[in-house]
């Protein structure tokens, strides 16, 4: 990658061209099922197990910050609500992303570069068959689908650990997290982080892709690729996440 | 019947390094063509503009009656199904066995039942000589193999072009030998139009019926193949006898003074220049009308 304006300009058109292009290819029939089921497997089985082992202690984090901190304000009782606020809304959607990006997207992008340096994706498309219709499109739907699932996986994950850990480490009292689960949180932040978690999912496919199609030069290639892919997912990402949550704010009424 | 390819004033350039400019040829339907050069002239990267993987800075290609440089991605997908090309590896999908993979574009693009497409995926097999190898996946089997299926490959659809990229590089000339044999039987058998991407003189002076020359960022020369034979320009007359005294140096160029004087040298010695006969197509295959013309122009030509 250049470091030159016009170059970092130029690919971020591309990548948004095609963005564009999956959005309309998308609806193109027949859509490929198999590569999709074969995708979504993938990636799954990639990611679940990473995902499960780094959302306890994540939550378990969050517990103990916030075991301590509400001990220090007196609000014990508040406990429960805020873990799983902070699970909810926050932690599980980012363990999502860094997850799906860093394990799903890594792959995509490292079997996409391959196949770009073995002129296997010149010779599709030279039969007649567009790549981004074929192989492309199954990905990112793919991702999505498995962002949503594992996004659910590590709320359930995560407000299981904050529990152990406040209750059995902290000696928290398990009447009082569970009673205030729900003062705070509420459902439509579940269908908000779901949301984040299907974007999330998109954007790191998209990109993986993308990095994955224009991959040259050989084997080397293909790992920069890997690597920049990875890093430009994690800045989306994390910049996604921002405005999301920005938005969220301000079009959902907030308890309490 | 193969297509006309017509290439007007075609000009490619990574970023300020020009590639080839103002190439200009017609490929004429049904007939083999080559493409000649030194390593590093930009012939893969013509036979890539060629199939629209590339696209050109100036000038036009016209395959039967559209501008595929003119050609929007969906009506360039439809183009390409004109197109058969062998890569220079096979470019074979590393993850399906070789049947899967001559079956692919079939698969793809016509709802043939699996009976039908199996009986054209191993006729095919069978044409490049691989039957038996059905469930071996590409990395098990060696360059050759991958080249023989590559091309089963980008002949299942019936093709009316035929595009080879290097079909001789890293083969055995035995195995050289008789992929081009394959090449010319399938001229007499199909009829489309080829046309191969090379630097090997030996295929180049028995195959094609016309060779084109691609030197210094341009088209030196394309035209039948007696024409480029017996030509006495200097890159031609080089390239053809595959000598270091002429115009093409190790690097790049030579200067002007110095190939002058071994031009000179060669002048002394003056070989007149030599005709290879032509391959013909094997004697168990029917030989349609331009192959029967060839043959008695071949048999004069010997006679005399």
């Amino acid at each position: 990658m250049s470091l030159s304006p016009i170059g970092a300009l130029r690919q971020s058109g591309s990548l948004f061209a095609m963005t564009l292009d999956v959005l309309r290819t998308l609806p193109r029939r027949p859509f490929q099922v198999r590569e999709f089921i074969q995708q979504a497997w993938f990636i799954a089985s990639v990611t679940i197990l990473p995902t499960a082992l780094v959302s306890i202690p994540f939550g378990a984090v969050i517990a103990l910050q916030i075991g301590s901190l509400t001990r220090q304000l007196g609000a014990q009782s508040f406990s429960g609500a805020a873990s799983v606020l902070a699970v909810l809304r926050e932690a599980s959607p980012i363990v999502t992303a860094l997850l799906i990006a860093g394990a799903g997207g890594t792959a995509i992008c490292a079997d996409l570069g391959a196949r770009k340096i073995r002129e296997e994706i010149d010779a599709m498309q030279v039969l007649g068959i567009d790549p981004i219709h074929r192989l492309v499109v199954p990905r990112v739907l793919a991702s999505m689908v498995v962002a949503v699932l594992l996004n659910g996986l590590v709320s359930v994950v995560g407000v299981a650990g904050g529990y152990f850990f406040n209750v059995v480490l902290q000696n928290g009292t398990p009447g009082a997290y569970l009673a205030s689960f729900t003062s705070l949180a509420q459902i439509s932040d579940l269908w908000a982080a779901e949301f984040k978690a299907l974007v999330f999912g998109a954007i790191s496919a998209i990109v993986a892709s993308y990095k994955g199609l224009t991959a040259k030069g050989g084997p080397k290639g293909v790992g920069d690729a890997v690597n920049q892919s990875v890093v430009i997912t994690f800045m989306l990402l994390f910049v996604t996440n921002f405005v999301l949550t920005a938005v969220y704010f301000q079009l959902v009424p907030q308890r309490g | 019947m193969g297509v006309e390819i017509c290439v007007e004033g075609l000009t490619k350039s990574f970023g300020h390094q020009v590639i080839w400019q103002d190439v200009s040829l017609t490929l004429p339907a049904g007939q083999i063509s080559v493409m000649l050069g030194p390593s590093g002239t930009g012939k893969s990267v013509f036979l890539k503009t060629l199939v629209g993987l590339l696209k050109p800075d100036r000038g036009s290609i016209v395959i039967a009656g559209q501008d595929i440089t003119e050609l929007r991605e969906h009506d360039l997908y439809e183009v390409r199904k004109l197109f058969g090309v062998l890569f220079q590896d096979g470019a074979l999908f590393g993850s399906m066995n070789l049947y899967d993979n001559i079956a692919f574009p079939l698969r793809e693009h016509t709802r043939k039942p699996e009976s039908e497409v199996r009986r054209i995926v191993l006729e095919k097999m069978d044409m490049v000589g691989l039957i038996g190898a059905e469930e071996k996946l590409p990395g098990e089997i060696s360059g050759g193999m991958r080249k023989r299926a590559g091309l089963a490959r980008a002949l299942v659809l019936d093709p009316e072009i035929i595009l080879f990229d290097e079909p001789d590089s890293g083969l055995d000339p035995v195995r050289v030998a008789y992929l081009n044999q394959l090449i010319v039987d399938l001229n007499a058998q199909i009829d489309a139009t080829f046309l191969i991407v090379t630097h090997d003189i030996a295929s180049a002076r028995q195959v094609p019926d016309n060779i084109g020359l691609l030197f210094r960022r341009e088209l030196v020369m394309f035209g039948p193949r007696e024409e480029l034979l017996t030509s006495e320009e200097p890159v031609v007359r080089q390239f053809l006898n595959g000598r270091m005294q002429g115009p093409i140096g190790m690097a790049e160029e030579k200067d002007a003074a110095q190939v002058e004087q071994e031009l000179a040298q060669i002048d002394e010695v003056a070989a007149p220049a030599v005709m290879t006969p032509r391959l013909l197509p094997s004697t168990g295959i029917d030989r349609p009308d331009r192959w029967k013309d060839i043959a008695r122009r071949e048999q004069e030509a010997v006679a005399k």
